[in-house]
Formats: C-alpha cells, sequence, structure tokens
C-alpha cells in the first residue's frame, strides 16, 4: 500500500494539470527505507512528449546526489498519461528501475489542465512484473 | 588505478549488494570489462551490441559520458564514475 499524505497528493495532480497534454514526471523523495514519501521534486520531462518522459541526464544526476546526501531514496517515482490510462504502458515496465519504489500514475485523459478528478494508481514494478496496490491519502503522514 | 564506481539498486545484485565498488580501466570500456570480471553479468547490463544501452546513463565525475567520447572516454586514477538508470517511460509503446 502507498500511504501519501494529501499535499504531497495534490502537488503530484497540480503537476499532471500543469504539464497536460504532456506527461508530467517527478518523484517524491524520503528518507531511506522510511516508506515515507516526504519531499516532491517535479522533474522536467526532457522528452517534452504526450507519449514518453524522461529525466533529463544532468538532472538525474543531480538529484541522486541530494538523495545520496541526504540519506534519501525515491519512496515515489511518477509521471502522468495524458490519453490512456493510468496503468502503467509495456515502455513503463520495461523501463522501470526502481525496485523498492511505488511507481504512481496519474491519468489527466478526463478533465486535461482542468479542474475535476483524476486517476490516481499505484504500482509496484518489479522483473517486469507489475502489481497494483492501495493508495491511502491521509492528512497527514503519522 | 583505483576508480569508484557507484551501482544503482538494480544492479546490486551483480555486486552482492554492494553501491560502490572499485575497478580499473584507462577507459570506460576497460572499466567495464573489469566490472564484468568480479561481478559477472553486468556488463550486459550496460552494454547493448557494442555500445551503451539507449536508458542506461554513465557519469564521470559527474559529466554524462554520451558528452565526453562514451565508452571510450578516458579514465584516471581518483575517477568517480556513478551508473544510473533512466528514469523514464510514458504512455507510447515504443520509446
Amino acid at each position: 500500500m502507498l500511504t501519501i499524505d494529501q499535499a504531497t497528493y495534490d502537488a503530484i495532480v497540480a503537476h499532471a494539470k500543469r504539464d497536460h497534454p504532456d506527461e508530467a514526471c517527478g518523484i517524491v523523495a524520503g528518507p531511506e527505507g522510511s516508506d515515507r514519501p516526504e519531499r516532491v521534486v517535479e522533474m522536467v520531462n526532457a522528452a517534452g512528449s504526450p507519449t514518453f518522459y524522461e529525466f533529463d541526464s544532468t538532472e538525474l544526476l543531480e538529484l541522486y546526489k541530494e538523495m545520496w546526501d541526504r540519506d534519501e531514496e525515491p519512496v515515489v517515482i511518477y509521471h502522468s498519461h495524458t490519453a490512456t490510462e493510468a496503468y502503467p504502458s509495456r515502455t513503463d515496465i520495461g523501463l522501470a528501475s526502481e525496485p523498492g519504489a511505488h511507481y504512481v500514475l496519474v491519468s489527466t485523459r478526463e478533465h486535461g489542465n482542468n479542474d475535476g478528478p483524476v486517476e490516481f494508481r499505484s504500482y509496484r514494478i518489479v522483473d517486469g512484473e507489475v502489481t497494483e496496490e492501495e493508495v491511502a491519502v491521509v492528512p497527514e503522514l503519522g | 588505478m583505483a576508480i569508484e564506481v557507484r551501482i544503482p539498486t538494480i544492479l546490486r545484485t551483480y555486486t552482492d549488494g554492494e553501491k560502490a565498488v572499485t575497478a580499473q580501466g584507462e577507459t570506460l570500456s576497460a572499466l567495464i570489462d573489469d566490472l564484468e570480471a568480479n561481478h559477472a553479468g553486468i556488463k550486459d547490463r550496460l552494454i547493448d551490441n557494442g555500445d551503451l544501452r539507449r536508458f542506461v546513463n554513465v557519469y564521470i565525475n559527474d559529466e554524462d559520458v554520451r558528452f565526453i567520447g562514451g565508452l571510450e572516454a578516458k579514465l584516471a586514477d581518483g575517477d568517480q564514475v556513478v551508473v544510473l538508470p533512466a528514469v523514464a517511460g510514458g504512455a507510447g509503446e515504443t520509446a
């Protein structure tokens, strides 16, 4: 199960809506081993595409070095699908490289840049196998 | 000549869980061969058809090797190498 606080959830959804129709991407870092998504880091989609996302390689290194300095890890890796459901594509599955992370997908296909509900789903992706998990949105992390 | 190589989580199965290992080589290509000698199987995760895999990033002293010669990038004692898989994906079925 992914337990996430409301403010973090809202930040991810806002990012996805803002970048629609391109895919938005980012991570939520947390202390190593804690499973606590505490610090949202919005990333630029270097692909700038409605069907693909990729962190810029230089920004990727900066992000990881910052996390190493802070003894953090990527607890959540999120991105949006803008015309399809919030389910990992073959590309998502093939490129998933953080077996410890929650992969969050947000679909903005229904309301685009506008207000309105989105699909917000979370998965584990390990060795090509996708397992959906429950998402618990809490007022604050305990 | 000792070069520290930072190993990402997903490749630590090849390094007995170690986050960083030391290796040697005067080029990235030689370094990867040296890694393979001690951590069999890791080379195939980094190289495909004689070139760096598209979705694997390697940095020498914070420079993406794609901008400094790729597999032929030069290494010197004390250099720091970081391997990071790309964070990428998307709705498209082909990357």
